[in-house]
């Protein structure tokens, strides 16, 4: 089993921290294997971020993604560059209000979830930086591969003291919506 | 003893880290350094590790000077070490000469990123694989290992120590930009569990009259500490076994050179470390080591289930260098494919070790990003 996932935005977005929230829940509380990395500018904030985790039940050689079977996108830019590498029947997460050129004819060959996270997170916490902790609750649904506890705990093995709570919230809200989206009760 | 990080279970930690953790569990207490990417993460975990630990971690004006602090380091008994990349590295040669003449154990990484100059200060390369053997001047040899993941980060480091100390050299680390900022899994034994080498120390007065002077008859003088009641000299120039410079007596730099090589080149099997997967039957073989071996793994992989008789050796340890058993691989494959980081480097090494009983093929690639699986099948297929 080797799955890959991809993270894209920009610097700011805890595009990073997801993956490593991902990663860490894999190794460290599933007993798998997994490799982290991650590409950004100099810049910290607005630059184009980009990280990828592969998970795997066996040692991991190349530790790269070659085609995602699970990728986020939180900009145009990196929607763009990235939408194209993932793999056919593969899950496309899509910060809707950020990304406002689609492109229906490569997304049909793809499970998509379009949804407005940046301001649902804002309305779950009050605050729009808990969106990067939301999608990883809501990917940890969609694809199935870790557990809801494990992600739990990496999360809170990652974020800041003083700031559980509010993740956590964020996290189930996250949870929460990859039910029903597989329940097919909401339309992206 | 309380670490300061998980010990006895996995955790999910960068290449740079996972140096840093084990340099402690190894028993480093010194390190000095400059910061510079894609190493500053070493230098960091040091500064927040080593106070809790009673070590020193110091910041100091350059690469020659924290080289230099090492060296003093360890001859006042503390196992000792300094990480950078490239440019300090560069820097560090002078130093790190003087280290190997002083035979003084010392581990000094060098988390490699694409050069000449400052170059690509955030992308991996393999660019250094000479320097790191040949950079500083004159005769020499030292140890060079080379990690492929976080986990063998983090084992060659400990392993980086002990020879340091079995065998009183520098072992230089050389890693890269890819391994030192990626995250995975790496088990960290509890500390009882890892076998750590302590240098030789003089056993009596006698013994420490010779601090460079092979009188146990395996080539590695007993190393006095200051301040332990010894009078020692330290010098780089030419020295005899008492240490006193003798800087124009053939007969006492050949011994001394040829001491320094040979107790390194006569221990190859203990310092040679490499891996193979499916190289016993194959007809094609496949050399790398580092990162870039991770895709030549999966790439082996994907031509075995194409039904080409691919294999690979993948090298632990770059120096000193297993020339007769490449010449081994050579005799029983038809090519030999050497993907590296760089536009050729331990290529040449492979070249000379195969000794013409194979045709050797470099597959360079620079610019930061990794060889791809498909890079290596690609040029395999074509020469099938």
């Amino acid at each position: 089993m080797r799955r890959e996932i991809l993270f894209s935005g920009f610097g700011g977005q805890g595009v990073i921290l997801a993956s490593v929230i991902v990663g860490r829940a894999a190794t460290v509380y599933e007993g798998l294997y997994a490799v982290q990395t991650q590409a950004y500018g100099p810049e910290s904030r607005g630059g184009a971020s980009k990280a990828e985790v592969v998970i795997s039940d066996e040692p991991i050689d190349y530790p790269k993604a070659l085609s995602p079977d699970c990728a986020v996108f939180f900009s145009q830019e990196a929607y763009d560059k990235y939408l194209r590498l993932v793999k056919e029947g593969g899950i496309a997460i899509i910060e809707s209000d950020l990304i406002p050129h689609r492109r229906l004819d490569m997304e049909r060959k793809l499970r998509v979830y379009a949804l407005p996270l940046t301001e649902i997170a804002e309305k779950t916490t009050g605050l729009s930086l808990t969106m990067n902790i939301l999608t990883v609750g809501l990917l940890t649904k969609l694809s199935n591969v870790l557990s809801e506890d494990s992600i739990e705990k990496a999360v809170l093995d990652a974020v800041p003291k003083g700031t559980e709570t509010i993740n956590l919230k964020a996290l189930r809200k996250g949870f929460e919506l990859g039910e029903k989206a597989l329940k097919g009760s909401f339309k992206p | 003893m309380k670490y300061p990080f998980p010990v006895g279970r996995s955790d999910f930690i960068q290449g740079d880290e996972a140096i840093a953790r084990a340099a402690i569990l190894a028993g480093c207490r010194f390190y000095a350094g400059y910061p510079i990417t894609p190493a500053s993460e070493i230098f960091e975990a040091m500064a927040l590790y080593m106070p809790l630990v009673d070590g020193v971690s110091i910041q100091m004006e350059d690469e020659l000077a924290s080289m230099a602090a090492i060296i003093g380091a360890s001859w006042a008994g503390a196992k000792a070490m300094t990480a950078t990349s490239g440019p300090g590295f560069s820097l560090m040669q002078e130093n790190l000469g003087y280290a190997i003449m002083t035979e003084t154990p010392v581990v000094v990484v060098d988390v490699q990123r694409g050069g000449p100059s400052t170059g690509q200060p955030t992308l991996g390369a393999q660019g250094d694989v000479m320097q790191s053997i040949w950079g500083t001047h004159g005769d020499h040899s030292l140890i060079v290992l080379t990690p492929a993941t976080v986990q063998e980060a983090f084992d060659m480091t400990i392993r980086a120590f002990n020879l340091a100390e079995k065998y009183r050299t520098p072992v230089a680390l050389l890693t890269d930009a890819e391994i030192a900022h990626m995250r995975e899994r790496v088990y960290t034994p509890n500390p009882e569990d890892i076998e750590l080498v302590y240098r030789k120390l003089p056993a009596n007065k006698e013994e420490a009259q010779y601090p460079f002077g092979d009188i146990h008859g395996d080539m590695i003088p007993p190393m006095p500490i200051f301040g332990k009641g010894y009078r020692t000299y330290v010098t780089g120039l030419t020295h005899d076994e008492k240490g006193r410079p003798k800087t124009v007596d053939a007969e006492v730099h050949e011994r001394l050179i040829r001491r320094i090589i040979n107790k390194l080149e006569k221990n190859k099997e203990d310092i040679i470390a490499y891996e193979t997967f499916d190289l016993d039957d194959a007809e094609i073989a496949i050399i790398s080591y580092g990162t870039v071996a991770r895709s030549a793994i999966r790439a082996v992989k994907l031509l075995r289930e194409e039904g080409i008789k691919a294999g690979l050796l993948k090298l632990n340890t770059i120096w000193p260098f297993d020339f007769e058993m490449i010449e081994g691989i050579a005799e029983h494959v038809s090519k030999i494919y050497v993907p590296e980081m760089n536009l050729g480097q331990v290529y040449h090494l492979v070249k000379e070790g195969a000794n013409g009983k194979a045709e050797v093929e470099l597959i360079p690639k620079i610019g930061g990003e990794i060889h791809t699986p498909t890079d290596i099948i690609e040029r395999v297929k074509r020469g099938v």
